[in-house]
């Protein structure tokens, strides 16, 4: 099991070239680990605060999601569009949502290597 | 009129559906049923409802042209119209927004495009069981802009159903009913999802094989079996589920 280091949102939008689409004030806040899933009812009910989310879906309802949780940030990975209510809802909420072209499972793995463990 | 509604069926094109699903036998068991009305919903597809309508016509069942969307976020959404020019260019546009992938019949089932006496016709090469790239949102708008009603499916159900895969009812969808499944009442649902007021819900079948059909219904006060009078009936909760 990797060693839990402090990541910060920030390191790994530039470990990973994640393109900032939205919520850019919240880029210095901690991630206390990592959770994915496409199913926001799984979300949930197991994702926790500070948690960095790693999805492909990209309705608004993740922004709701995202803050209800107070989590870190939300990677929607393999280049899934993006509607502009939930940019805007991001940014108003200041949710970094941070896309990519990759697939979840490349992104968790990238992730884990940089020190972000399992949310348990 | 009263009338007893099964609003979610399933034809042989669907490939989780039965073989038996042909149009004979659903009208014949829809009858037996004591249904008034159906609406034929295949998964992305609406190539067998003129075959229902032809094999219902000289009975006093009335069937409504549909189509089951899977949108973007793989919710189901069933998307009913008055006729068949309507889900034929509901049809258009999801065809363009498919991805181009190939059915695998031994895998996933056979969706078999047939006539009203229920012969093969052909096959349909494309797979049905796919997401299209539409969002809720826009499906419902462009449902609602050619004159259609779209209604979440089995909002309550884990697979494909609206809560599962969005978590919670978003706030501004523009829809004039939510289906529930048989495994939750009306007020059950109401309370749990926070269903506003002015939102209608009713229940259908689903259903994938013939003894399914008519087993969860909705009874509507209606003047005629359309598109309109349904939606004036949601709007004036001229309904009650039986499930």
């Amino acid at each position: 099991m990797p060693r839990k280091v402090s990541v910060k949102v920030s390191q790994i939008v530039e470990a990973l070239s994640l393109q900032v689409v939205a919520g850019h004030k919240g880029l210095e806040r901690e991630i206390t680990a990592g959770y994915c899933a496409d199913l926001l009812s799984c979300v949930m009910a197991r994702a926790k605060n500070g948690n960095v989310w790693v999805t492909l879906q990209a309705h608004p309802n993740v922004i709701a999601v995202a803050t209800l949780l107070e989590l870190a940030a939300v990677i929607i990975t393999e280049g899934a569009t993006i509607p502009a209510e939930v940019i805007t809802r991001a940014n108003a909420e200041n949710i970094p949502l941070l896309a990519t072209p990759h697939t979840t499972f490349q992104v968790v793995s990238e992730l884990a290597r940089l020190g972000v463990t399992a949310q348990e | 009129m009263l009338v007893r509604a099964d609003l979610h069926i399933h034809t042989v094109l669907s490939p989780c559906a039965e073989v038996e699903m042909i149009p004979p036998l659903i009208v014949e068991r829809a009858l037996e049923a004591g249904l008034d009305l159906i609406a034929i919903t295949d998964h992305n597809a609406s190539a067998n409802v003129p075959a229902v309508m032809e094999a219902a016509r000289a009975t006093g069942l009335k069937v409504l042209p549909g189509i089951e969307l899977a949108t973007r976020e793989e919710v189901h959404l069933v998307c009913l119209f008055d006729t068949l020019e309507q889900v034929q260019a509901w049809q258009a546009q999801v065809d363009q927004a498919m991805p181009h992938l190939l059915n695998r019949p031994e895998h996933l089932g056979e969706q078999f495009v047939v006539d009203a006496a229920g012969n093969f016709v052909r096959r349909e090469e494309r797979l049905l069981l796919v997401a299209a790239n539409l969002t809720l949102d826009q499906a419902v708008e462009r449902v609602r802009a050619i004159g259609g009603l779209a209604i979440p499916a089995h909002i309550d159900r884990p697979a494909n159903g609206l809560i599962a895969v969005l978590g919670f009812l978003p706030p501004n969808l523009k829809v004039d009913a939510l289906e529930i499944s048989q495994n939750i009442s009306e007020s059950g649902a109401r309370a749990k999802y926070h269903i506003p007021e002015r939102v209608a819900v009713v229940c259908a079948s689903d259903a994938h094989w013939l003894d399914a059909i008519g087993t969860t219904i909705t009874k509507f006060e209606l003047r005629t079996r359309s598109i309109i009078e349904l939606s004036k009936a949601f709007k004036e909760k001229r309904y009650t589920l039986l499930n």
